[in-house]
């Protein structure tokens, strides 16, 4: 058995406020790979992105959900994010008269990865640098009042800072202008290695030539109907989805069921 | 002979009981007699004698207040209306009984802590045991005592001031207090002084049945300053407390008081308080005030603006754990022109807690440009708890700006999953929104207070996810 932690999603069924957007969702991440989830809006990416993270109204109804060999289904969030698993969100919700610099310690010593004060402000201060983020930045209220542009820093100074073992990036380049996306690329490009893996959710191509995902998928009503190496993402940056989602639904036609 | 503690409770946390070291009290109930031995016992001046009596007259003439909290539970006769822990006041540390140091070492007062102190002023009983003023504080002729003290040494201030911001026929309890009164400090600052050190009193009900009715009186000579701090704890008892204060201030032309409180009384007290002050000219008072435990809380920090340019800022969180209810807010009357006042409430409501917003707001006739701002937010934790509003406006000038702004929320889904998500578990997590929603409030406070509520908010939040 390798060390290096699998998020195993299989046949997995999910619905949000009694309807059914997961149908079927197989997918399965490595630790130390970069995978992209990419589809058309609505194809049920988000859904899939809080269902792995265990948000109470997203109900699965089928399938397994695992992560380093424990189910994760009659897991919390925070159970499932001292697994190691972290989640980078679109929409961040604003928590006021929380600090980030309060959040964060409090975020790290509940995942037992305390450090002493010292340390903690001079890591802080140099992902913070690297992410560009100004100094005052640390004790605003957590998202409140903040840009989407400062949201989607926050989210990857909290991944910075976390270390998870593998995180879900959602929608981490929308709203994003080319200078705040090549930042924000980059910052997880440093952070993706053999310690942390990464399933990158996307409906742009463009965040792909900063982050060279191993894997590529294509998630439509609810299930992946495709995937490939970086070339389908170049496929889809070229011809749109509608020929892979048309062979899929062809191949899927003749799949026998 | 000591009063045996019979119920001392294993969840609240400062429900500690020291044994009861009182060496006077009288006997149970009110009545003109008891009345008079406190007073010949504190060997008062015969003007406060007549002044207690003369408020007994009112408080017994006085129905019970019910457009408030529910006060039913309040039985009168059952109460020791003064008790006297020590012989002397110590003037020193080390005159202190050690049951009472224990006391303030649980507290958690720190050692360290209490050079910086101007003067600690201990409420232990109906009597000040510890009190110790600093000798330049002496020197700048402040007065810190206790208000028996004041009254002694300091008779001709302390008459000129005393119960004339709440005259005894106030209200019932303003009543009470005025006949029963005992300890509680006194202050004067002379003109052009200002105190840059916080002054400290810590208060303490520990008696069973004992209620506590400790007297303020403040006074800011023209163009000073002073931060008064008081902050209460007290111990669990079997039986229900009465505590009930009251606080004058005055600030003349051009002074600043800053009065802050935390008041943590155990839940079975009823506490109820008669705070207000008197802004001169040009003069700031602010009130912090917080109130967490306690069974019912009536308290409504007052501000009357009386000298053009004077300014009232109140601020004020409330805390109602199940069975408890918070009925706070906060009055300023505008008497000048050119006066302003801003009045800012957040309160959180757990359980079957309840918190109610109260406040008035009134603008004479001749206040014109006169500017007011009332937020008031409240929080609730559980399905079943409750906040009210009941804000009264009642302006007399059509120049006039007033803002008003009330919200309730409740601790969103969304909030408790970003917060889980990042590994904090779900009481945590509620708890570090609960602190978020106190911060406006624990900014205003010495680092000491902030660290000591949020303690205690987190350990209120024990238990709050069902």
């Amino acid at each position: 058995m390798s060390d290096q932690a699998t998020l195993d999603i299989a046949g997995l069924h999910a619905t949000v406020e009694g309807k059914e957007i997961l149908q079927g969702v197989d997918l399965r991440v490595r630790q130390g790979e970069i995978h992209a989830l990419m589809g058309p809006n609505g194809s049920g990416k988000s859904t899939l992105a809080y269902t792995v993270m265990g948000h109470p109204k997203y109900i699965v109804t089928g399938g397994s959900l695992a992560f380093d060999g424990a189910d994760l289904l009659p897991l919390t969030p925070d159970a499932r994010a001292r697994l190691g698993l972290f989640l980078c969100f679109q929409y961040p919700t604003a928590i006021p008269g929380v600090t980030l610099v309060n959040f964060l310690r409090a975020a790290l010593r509940a995942q037992g990865k305390e450090l002493p004060a010292r340390e903690f402000l001079q890591r802080l201060t140099t992902e913070m640098a690297a992410l560009k983020i100004e100094e005052s930045f640390r004790s605003r209220y957590i998202n409140d009042g903040f840009s989407g542009g400062e949201k989607k820093r926050s989210e990857i100074l909290q991944l910075a800072m976390v270390r998870p073992r593998l995180a879900v990036l959602d929608e981490t380049d929308s709203g994003l202008d080319v200078d705040a996306l090549r930042t924000v690329a980059e910052g997880v490009m440093s952070l993706a290695g053999p310690e942390m893996g990464v399933l990158v959710i996307t409906h742009y191509p463009r965040i792909l030539e900063y982050l060279r995902p191993d894997v590529v998928h294509v998630l439509h009503a609810g299930r992946v109907v495709a995937s490939g190496g970086a070339d389908l993402a170049e496929r889809i940056e070229r011809d749109g989805y509608e020929p892979i989602l048309g062979s899929a639904e062809a191949a899927s036609r003749l799949a026998p069921v | 002979m000591a009063i045996q503690a019979r119920d001392l409770s294993k969840d609240y946390k400062y429900g500690f009981h020291d044994e009861d070291i009182s060496v006077f009290r009288t006997k149970k109930g009110l009545s003109p007699e008891v009345i008079a031995a406190i007073s010949q016992h504190k060997d008062e001046p015969e003007w406060m004698l007549k002044f207690r009596l003369k408020a007994y007259d009112h408080f017994m003439k006085r129905p019970m207040p019910t457009w408030g909290a529910d006060l039913s539970g309040i039985d009168f006769d059952n109460i020791y209306y003064y008790v006297k822990p020590v012989e002397e006041q110590s003037r020193s540390w080390d005159d202190v009984p050690e049951s009472i140091k224990r006391t303030f070492d649980r507290l958690g007062i720190p050692e360290a802590e209490r050079k910086f102190l101007a003067g600690v002023s201990a409420q232990y009983d109906s009597e000040v045991v510890y009190h110790n003023i600093r000798e330049d504080l002496t020197r700048i002729g402040v007065i810190f005592s206790d208000c028996d003290t004041g009254l002694r040494e300091h008779e001709e201030i302390f008459r000129k001031y005393f119960g004339t911001v709440i005259p005894p026929n106030d209200n019932k309890f303003a009543a009470l207090n005025s006949a029963v009164w005992s300890g509680g400090s006194f202050v004067y600052v002379p003109a052009g002084v200002h105190v840059d050190i916080p002054l400290q009193a810590y208060f303490r009900i520990n008696s069973d049945n004992m209620g506590q009715f400790e007297r303020t009186l403040i006074i800011a000579e023209e163009g000073s300053s002073v931060h008064y701090i008081e902050g209460c704890t007290a111990p669990n008892y079997s039986s229900d407390s009465l505590h009930s204060a009251v606080v004058e201030l005055i600030a003349h032309r051009g002074a600043k008081i800053r009065y802050t409180t935390i008041q943590n009384w155990s839940d079975n007290v009823y506490n109820l308080v008669t705070k207000r002050a008197m802004a001169h000219e040009n003069a700031t008072v602010e009130w912090i005030d917080g109130n967490l435990g306690s069974k019912v809380t009536m308290k409504y920090p007052s501000v009357y603006l009386m000298g053009e340019g004077a300014h009232a800022e109140v601020m004020s969180a409330a805390f109602a754990g199940t069975g408890q209810h918070q009925d706070a807010g906060s009055k300023a009357i505008h008497v000048a022109p050119n006066t302003t006042s801003n009045i800012v409430s957040r309160s959180i409501s757990k359980g079957s807690g309840r918190t109610s917003y109260r406040g008035h707001i009134k603008v004479m006739p001749k206040a014109h440009d006169v500017k007011v701002n009332v937020r008031c937010d409240a929080l609730l934790l559980d399905l079943d708890s409750r906040s009210d509003t009941y804000p009264y406006m009642d302006i007399e000038n059509p120049d006039v700006s007033v803002g008003h702004e009330a919200t309730v929320s409740k601790v969103g889904e969304d909030q408790i999953f970003y917060l889980t998500s990042r590994g904090i578990n779900e009481q945590d997590a509620t708890a570090l929104i609960v602190n978020g929603f106190f911060e406006p409030f624990v900014k205003e406070l010495p680092m000491e207070y902030a660290v000591e509520l949020n303690r205690l908010l987190a350990l209120s939040m024990e238990g709050a996810i069902g």
